[in-house]
C-alpha cells in the first residue's frame, strides 16, 4: 500500500491533509484493515474543539473499538456525513474517506508529524514485531 | 463424590502421566503459608435426600397456606406449568452466554422473540435482552439519559417504588448525577404543578413510575409533554408488568425500564427477577446491556447473533455503557414462554381478571377503611388507611392466616396509618371477604370476643 | 487418521442428527388459537374502558396465538439447536463451566421458598433467612473472610458494591481516593466497573511471567490510589505467589487489595484470599458454586470483606434479634446504600447451598484438586503442539496461543470453530488481552478422563488439520444448522425484532406501534 505524500501521519494511524487554514482527517489503510469490517464512525459535532494529541472520537467494527487521536488543534468546521450511513467506505478507500475538516489554530504544529516515508517505516517496524 | 467423575484410581493414573506424583505438586504456586491444611467449617457432605429435608424444612418455617395481599413490586400471578418444563430442559438450562451464535440458535431466537415482544407490549422501538431488575434497570436508564443529553439533573417522583429510588441514588452518587425528588399531588400522582417548576435546560431526565408505587396510573402524556418542552428524556419505569395488557403504553417516553417479574417468574424471596429496558431507536448506541439481532449466515440462512457488542465492557471497558456481563437470560426466557402462553388475547384477559379482582378488593375493604386517591385510576393496586396501625391490623390479619397489606409508614409517614394491598387473578372473593371481615372487627370488639 | 465418509478426525463425539426447524413464534401465529385458560371471574366483571378512560388500552400488543403443543414444540426445537454443559464439555476459560446439579433445581422449586413473597412478615420468613445466614457462613469461611452481602445479582455487580465499599472506606478516613489500578489482563468488567464508581482506571502492565511486576505497582501507587483489582489465580491460570508483598504494597499506602473472585474454582479448600491480604472480594456463584449459566444468567454476586469494611455493607444485614429470630437489620449508618432493590438473587443462594452441603468440606476441596488436574492434564496433553506463551505453572485453566499456527493463515477463531465440528464448544479465544491469539482452556472438575481425552484428541486433529488443509479449519463449522454469521451487517443495520406484518389485522405492526 502506498501512503499518499501530500498527507501527513500520527502513530496513532491517522492521516491529514492541510490546505492552507485547515486540515482534513481520517484513518490509514493500515488501521482500517487491523479494525476490520468498520460498522460505527463516532465523529464530533461541528464546532467541537480538538487538540492534537486528544481523543476526539472512535471508529468500531464488529469486534472491536479504536479511539481517534487528533492529529491537529483547532475547530471541527465540517463532518463526514456519508460515513453515518456508509462507515465501509473506510474500508475500501480509508485515504479518500476523510472523517472531519479542522479550521486550524497553529498550523505551525503540523511540522512535528509524520511523513509518508517515516509512516511506512514506523508500520513495517510494528508488522515486523 | 458424586458430582465428580473420576475415580481414585484415575487421579492417580493421571497424575502420573502428568509427571506428578501427588496432587500437591500442582498447587506448589501457593506459598507455603496460605496453604490450608484443614478441613473448611461448613457442613458436613450430605446424602442427596438430607439436602432435600433441610431445604423442606426451611420451606416450612416460611408462610405456607397465607392468603396474601402483598405486591410492591413483586407480584403473585399463575406460573404456567410448562415454563418450567421448558427451562429445566438442560439445552437451554446450561448453555452459556450465545456468543458462538452456530451453537446458540435456540437462545438466541428466544431472546429476539423476547426484544419483539416486550417491544409491542411497552410501544418503544428496540429492547434489550434483560437487565437484572425493575431496580438497577431504572438506574442505568438514568445512566443512558445522562449520557444521551449531556445533562446531569435528574428527577425523579416519589411516587415511585422507594427501593428503586435507594438504588438510583447509590449508582448516581458518584457519577456526578444524583436525583431531586418530585412529589406527588392529592391524587397520588405525581404533582404535574411542582414538576414544571422544577425542569429546566439542565435536566436529563424526569423518571416516573405507571402505575405508580400506590397503584395509580400516571398521566404520561402531560409527563411528557413538560419533560421534551425542555428537552428533557422521559423515562417511565414499570413495576407491575401485566398492567400492560390493558393499560396504555407510555408511548410518550423515550426509555422504558420494566420489571419483568410478573410474566411467569417465581416470588423466589426477591430474586431472581428479570429487567428490561426498551427505548426509541434513536437511542440505540446508548442502550447498555445485550442486543440479539437477525442477520444471515455465508448460505443465505437466517439466523441470530450477538450484536453492537462494542458498547458492552468486554470490548469498550472503562468506556461502556455498563459494566453488565451476565445477565437474567434465563429468567427472560421464562417471561418469553409466558407471554407466548397468554399471547395476545390472553395478555388483556389477564390483566382485565386482575383490574376486576382489585376493584372489588377496593371497595370491599375501602368500606372498613379509608380508600386512599379514591378517583384515580389504578391497576391492581391501592392504599387504605385505617384508625387502627399497621401492625396491629396485620397481627390480626395474620391470625386468620392472611398477611395483609404492606405498611407504608417507614417510607411515607405522611399517610399515617397506610396500608398497601394487591389484588391478582389468584386472589378470590373469599379471601377479600375474609380480610375484609377482620378490618370490620375493631381491637376493641375482637377483646369483648 | 483416514477420512470416513468424508469426515476428517475423530468421530467418536458427535455424528450429524436430524435437527428441526422453527421459525418465529409469530410466524406461526394465527388468530383465535390459544394456550391458556383462566379460572372463571369469582367477582364482579368490570368494564376496562370505564375504569381506565384515557389510560385503557386499545389495541392488544401483537403477540402471538399459539395452542399448547405448538408452544412446547417451538421451545423444544429451539432447544436443540443450543450446545449445553449437559451435552458435553465447555473449555472456557474463567467461566467455570462445571455440572449445574439437579437437585438445586428441585429445592429452589419447593413451595416455601419459590412462592415467598420478599415483604411478607419476617416471623413467616425464618426459613429464607435461615438459608441466607447459612450459605453467608459458609462463604465468609471459604474465603477467609469476615463479612459478607449477597445482594448484588452477578460477579460486575459485585465488582460495583465492592468498589463502592473501598470508596465508603476511604471516605470515612478523609480522602475518597482518585484511582483504581487494573492489570491488563482483566476482565473488561473491571475498568467499567470503576468509572462508574467515579475512579479512573490506572493500567498496570503485566510482568514477562503475566503476573503482577510488583516494582512497577509499588511505583504506582500513592495515597491517591484506592485499590487494586486483581483477579487471583490471573487470567492466564497462574497464582501471584508474591501476592503478600502485593498487599503490603497498597496497605503501606492505605490503598485496599480487591480480589475478583471469578477463578476461585481454583482455591476452594486450598487456600483463602482473607488469609493472602485480600480486602473485599466478589464470588460469582454461577462459576464457582454450580448455579446455572442459563444461556446467559441469572447470575449472583456476593461480595466478602475484612472487618473495617463491614460498617459499609449495602443493607439490609440479616442477624439475630433478641428474640433468638433472624431480622433484616436496616439501621446501619454507613451503608454504602442498596445495589438492588430486596436481597438478592434469592434463587441462586438456594443452589449455592445446596451445592455447597453436597459436597462438604471434603468434596470442595477434592473438586478444587481435580479442576486443577484437568487443566494440566490438558496442557501436558497439548503443550507439545500449541504455543505456551508462559512457562509459569497452571492452576485451574492454561492458556495457550495460535502463534504456531497462524503460519498457516489459521487464528484462534479458527480453530474455535472447527472444535464446534467436534462436538465441542469453543474455547475462550482473544482473551486475556495480554496474551495474541489466545486459546484459553478450563475444563473444570466436571470433565471425566474420557471426555478430557476426547477434546485432546480433537484438538491434536485439528492442529494437523492446519498443517495439511488449513483452508478446512479457516472455514470451520462445517456441520452446523448455521454457517458463520453475517455480524458486520447485524452491527451497521440493525435488525432486533420480529417486523413482519400481524395475522389478518389489515395494519402495519411498524405504525401500529404509535397508533395506541
Amino acid at each position: 500500500m502506498s501512503y499518499p505524500e501530500k498527507y501527513k501521519y500520527t502513530r496513532e494511524h491517522e492521516w491529514v491533509e492541510i490546505a492552507g487554514n485547515v486540515g482534513t482527517v481520517g484513518i490509514t489503510d493500515y488501521a482500517q484493515n487491523s479494525l476490520g469490517d468498520i460498522v460505527f464512525v463516532d465523529a464530533p459535532k461541528v464546532g467541537t474543539k480538538v487538540e492534537k494529541g486528544a481523543v476526539f472520537g472512535s471508529v468500531e467494527s464488529v469486534k472491536a473499538v479504536s479511539d481517534l487521536y487528533s492529529p491537529v488543534t483547532g475547530t471541527v468546521t465540517e463532518v463526514n456525513a456519508e460515513l453515518a450511513s456508509s462507515p465501509e467506505k473506510i474500508n475500501s478507500d480509508a485515504h479518500g474517506s476523510w472523517i472531519i475538516k479542522v479550521e486550524l489554530s497553529d498550523p505551525g504544529e503540523v511540522g512535528t508529524l509524520l511523513p509518508a516515508a517515516d509512516y511506512e517505516k514506523f508500520i513495517a517496524e510494528e508488522t515486523g514485531k | 463424590m458424586r458430582y465428580l467423575p473420576k475415580s481414585d484410581a484415575e487421579r492417580a493414573a493421571m497424575l502420573k502421566e502428568i509427571g506428578f506424583s501427588s496432587i500437591d505438586g500442582l498447587f506448589t504456586a501457593i506459598p507455603e503459608e496460605y496453604r490450608l491444611t484443614r478441613d473448611l467449617k461448613v457442613p458436613r457432605q450430605m446424602g442427596e435426600s438430607e439436602i432435600i429435608d433441610y431445604f423442606k424444612a426451611a420451606a416450612a418455617k416460611n408462610a405456607n397456606g397465607y392468603a396474601s395481599f402483598l405486591g410492591a413490586g413483586a407480584y403473585r400471578h399463575y406460573r404456567p406449568v410448562v415454563i418450567d418444563s421448558l427451562v429445566q430442559r438442560g439445552e437451554f438450562l446450561t448453555s452459556y452466554t450465545p456468543y458462538q451464535a452456530e451453537i446458540t440458535q435456540g437462545t438466541l431466537q428466544a431472546i429476539f422473540e423476547f426484544q419483539t415482544m416486550i417491544c409491542e407490549l411497552t410501544g418503544m422501538d428496540i429492547a434489550n435482552a434483560s437487565m437484572y431488575d425493575g431496580s438497577t434497570g431504572a438506574a442505568e436508564a438514568v445512566m443512558m439519559a445522562v449520557r444521551v443529553t449531556g445533562r446531569d439533573n435528574v428527577l425523579v417522583a416519589r411516587s415511585v417504588h422507594p427501593e428503586y429510588r435507594e438504588v438510583m441514588h447509590t449508582y448516581a452518587q458518584h457519577q456526578g448525577h444524583d436525583a431531586s425528588e418530585v412529589a406527588y399531588g392529592q391524587d397520588g400522582r405525581i404533582d404535574l404543578a411542582a414538576l414544571e417548576q422544577s425542569v429546566t435546560e439542565e435536566t436529563a431526565c424526569v423518571l416516573v413510575q405507571s402505575p405508580n408505587f400506590f397503584g395509580v396510573i400516571e398521566d404520561i402524556p402531560a409527563i411528557a409533554e413538560i419533560a421534551h418542552r425542555k428537552g428533557a428524556l422521559l423515562i417511565v419505569s414499570i413495576a407491575e408488568a401485566v398492567s400492560l395488557g390493558i393499560v396504555r403504553p407510555p408511548v410518550e417516553a423515550d426509555i422504558v425500564s420494566m420489571e419483568a417479574q410478573s410474566f411467569g417468574v417465581a416470588l423466589s424471596y426477591g430474586g431472581p427477577y428479570c429487567g428490561v429496558l426498551a427505548a426509541k431507536e434513536k437511542y440505540l448506541r446508548q442502550m447498555p446491556g445485550r442486543l440479539v439481532g437477525e442477520t444471515k449466515d455465508t448460505a443465505g440462512r437466517r439466523g441470530f447473533v450477538l450484536t453492537l457488542s462494542t458498547r458492552e465492557q468486554h470490548i469498550r471497558r472503562e468506556k461502556a455503557t455498563s459494566n453488565i456481563c451476565t445477565n437474567q437470560a434465563l429468567v427472560a426466557l421464562m417471561t418469553t414462554i409466558f407471554l407466548t402462553v397468554y399471547g395476545k388475547q390472553g395478555m388483556r384477559e389477564l390483566a382485565l381478571q386482575n383490574l376486576a379482582k382489585a376493584k372489588y378488593a377496593a371497595d370491599t375493604l375501602g368500606a372498613q377503611g379509608k380508600l386512599l386517591f379514591p378517583q384515580t385510576r389504578r391497576f391492581h393496586e391501592f392504599v387504605l388507611q385505617t384508625d387502627e396501625d399497621p401492625e396491629q391490623l396485620n397481627a390480626r390479619l395474620l391470625e386468620k392466616k392472611i398477611i395483609g397489606g404492606l405498611d407504608l409508614r417507614k417510607w411515607y409517614p405522611e399517610l399515617g396509618n397506610a396500608t398497601l394491598w394487591c389484588a391478582t387473578e389468584l386472589t378470590t372473593k373469599d379471601q377479600i371477604d375474609a380480610a375484609a371481615g377482620v378490618l370490620a372487627e375493631t381491637p376493641v370488639a375482637a377483646e369483648v370476643r | 487418521m483416514a477420512a470416513k465418509n468424508g469426515f476428517t478426525g475423530t468421530t467418536r463425539k458427535v455424528t450429524a442428527h436430524l435437527t428441526q426447524n422453527e421459525g418465529l413464534s409469530f410466524e406461526k401465529s394465527s388468530p383465535g388459537k390459544r394456550g391458556y385458560k383462566l379460572a372463571p371471574l369469582d367477582v364482579p366483571e368490570v368494564d376496562p374502558a370505564a375504569l381506565l378512560g384515557k389510560a385503557h388500552r386499545s389495541r392488544n400488543a401483537e403477540l402471538p396465538e399459539l395452542s399448547e403443543i405448538e408452544i412446547i414444540r417451538h421451545f423444544t426445537r429451539l432447544s436443540t439447536w443450543n450446545y449445553a454443559i449437559d451435552l458435553g464439555m465447555y473449555p472456557l476459560g474463567s467461566c467455570t463451566m462445571k455440572y449445574n446439579p439437579r437437585v438445586n433445581e428441585f429445592v429452589s422449586r419447593l413451595e416455601g421458598i419459590a412462592e415467598a413473597h420478599p415483604y411478607q412478615p419476617e416471623s413467616l420468613s425464618q426459613g429464607a433467612l435461615e438459608i441466607v445466614k447459612l450459605l453467608q457462613d459458609c462463604l465468609i469461611e471459604i474465603t477467609g473472610m469476615d463479612a459478607i452481602t449477597l445482594q448484588p445479582a452477578a460477579g460486575a455487580h459485585g465488582e460495583f458494591t465492592g468498589i463502592l465499599l473501598a470508596r465508603a472506606y476511604h471516605q470515612s478516613k478523609g480522602n475518597p481516593r482518585k484511582t483504581v489500578i487494573i492489570p491488563d489482563s482483566a476482565h473488561g468488567t473491571n475498568p467499567a466497573t470503576a468509572a462508574t464508581c467515579g475512579y479512573q482506571v490506572v493500567n498496570l502492565k503485566s510482568n514477562s511471567m503475566g503476573g503482577v511486576d510488583v516494582s512497577a505497582l509499588a511505583r504506582m501507587v500513592n495515597e491517591d490510589t484506592a485499590a487494586l483489582m486483581l483477579t487471583n489465580p490471573s487470567t492466564i491460570g497462574v497464582f501471584e505467589n508474591e501476592i503478600h508483598r502485593i498487599a503490603d504494597v497498597l496497605h503501606d499506602k492505605g490503598a485496599l487489595l480487591y480480589m475478583d473472585g471469578a477463578n476461585m474454582n481454583a482455591l476452594v479448600g486450598k487456600t483463602r484470599p482473607g488469609d493472602f491480604g485480600v480486602d473485599v472480594m466478589h464470588l460469582n456463584l454461577h462459576k464457582t458454586f454450580s448455579t446455572p449459566h442459563g444461556g446467559g444468567g441469572p447470575g449472583s454476586g456476593p461480595v466478602a470483606s475484612k472487618k473495617i469494611l463491614e460498617p459499609f455493607l449495602p443493607a439490609p444485614v440479616v442477624a439475630h434479634g433478641a428474640d433468638g429470630l433472624l431480622h433484616w437489620s436496616y439501621d446501619r449508618p454507613q451503608s454504602v446504600g442498596r445495589v438492588r432493590m430486596l436481597y438478592g438473587n434469592f434463587g441462586m443462594f438456594v443452589r449455592a447451598l445446596a451445592y455447597t452441603l453436597a459436597n462438604g468440606p471434603d468434596g470442595l476441596r477434592q473438586t478444587t484438586e481435580d479442576a486443577v488436574l484437568n487443566a494440566n492434564y490438558i496442557r501436558k496433553k497439548l503443550e507439545d503442539i500449541y504455543e505456551l506463551p508462559y512457562n509459569t505453572p497452571s492452576m485451574h485453566e492454561v492458556v495457550f496461543s495460535d502463534k504456531r499456527q497462524t503460519k498457516n493463515g489459521v487464528k484462534t477463531g479458527d480453530i474455535a470453530k472447527r472444535l464446534i465440528d467436534y462436538g465441542f464448544h469453543p474455547y475462550t479465544t482473544s482473551f486475556p488481552l495480554i496474551v495474541p491469539g489466545a486459546l484459553m482452556i478450563e475444563p473444570t472438575e466436571s470433565e471425566s478422563r474420557e471426555e478430557l481425552d476426547l477434546f485432546v484428541d480433537a484438538m491434536r486433529q485439528i492442529a494437523r488439520e492446519v498443517e495439511e488443509n488449513p483452508e478446512l479449519v479457516i472455514t470451520a463449522p462445517h456441520s452446523t444448522r448455521i454457517s458463520r454469521l453475517d455480524e458486520t451487517t447485524a452491527a451497521r443495520k440493525p435488525v432486533l425484532r420480529w417486523h413482519g406484518p400481524p395475522a389478518d389485522d389489515g395494519v402495519e405492526v411498524d405504525t401500529a406501534a404509535k397508533e395506541w
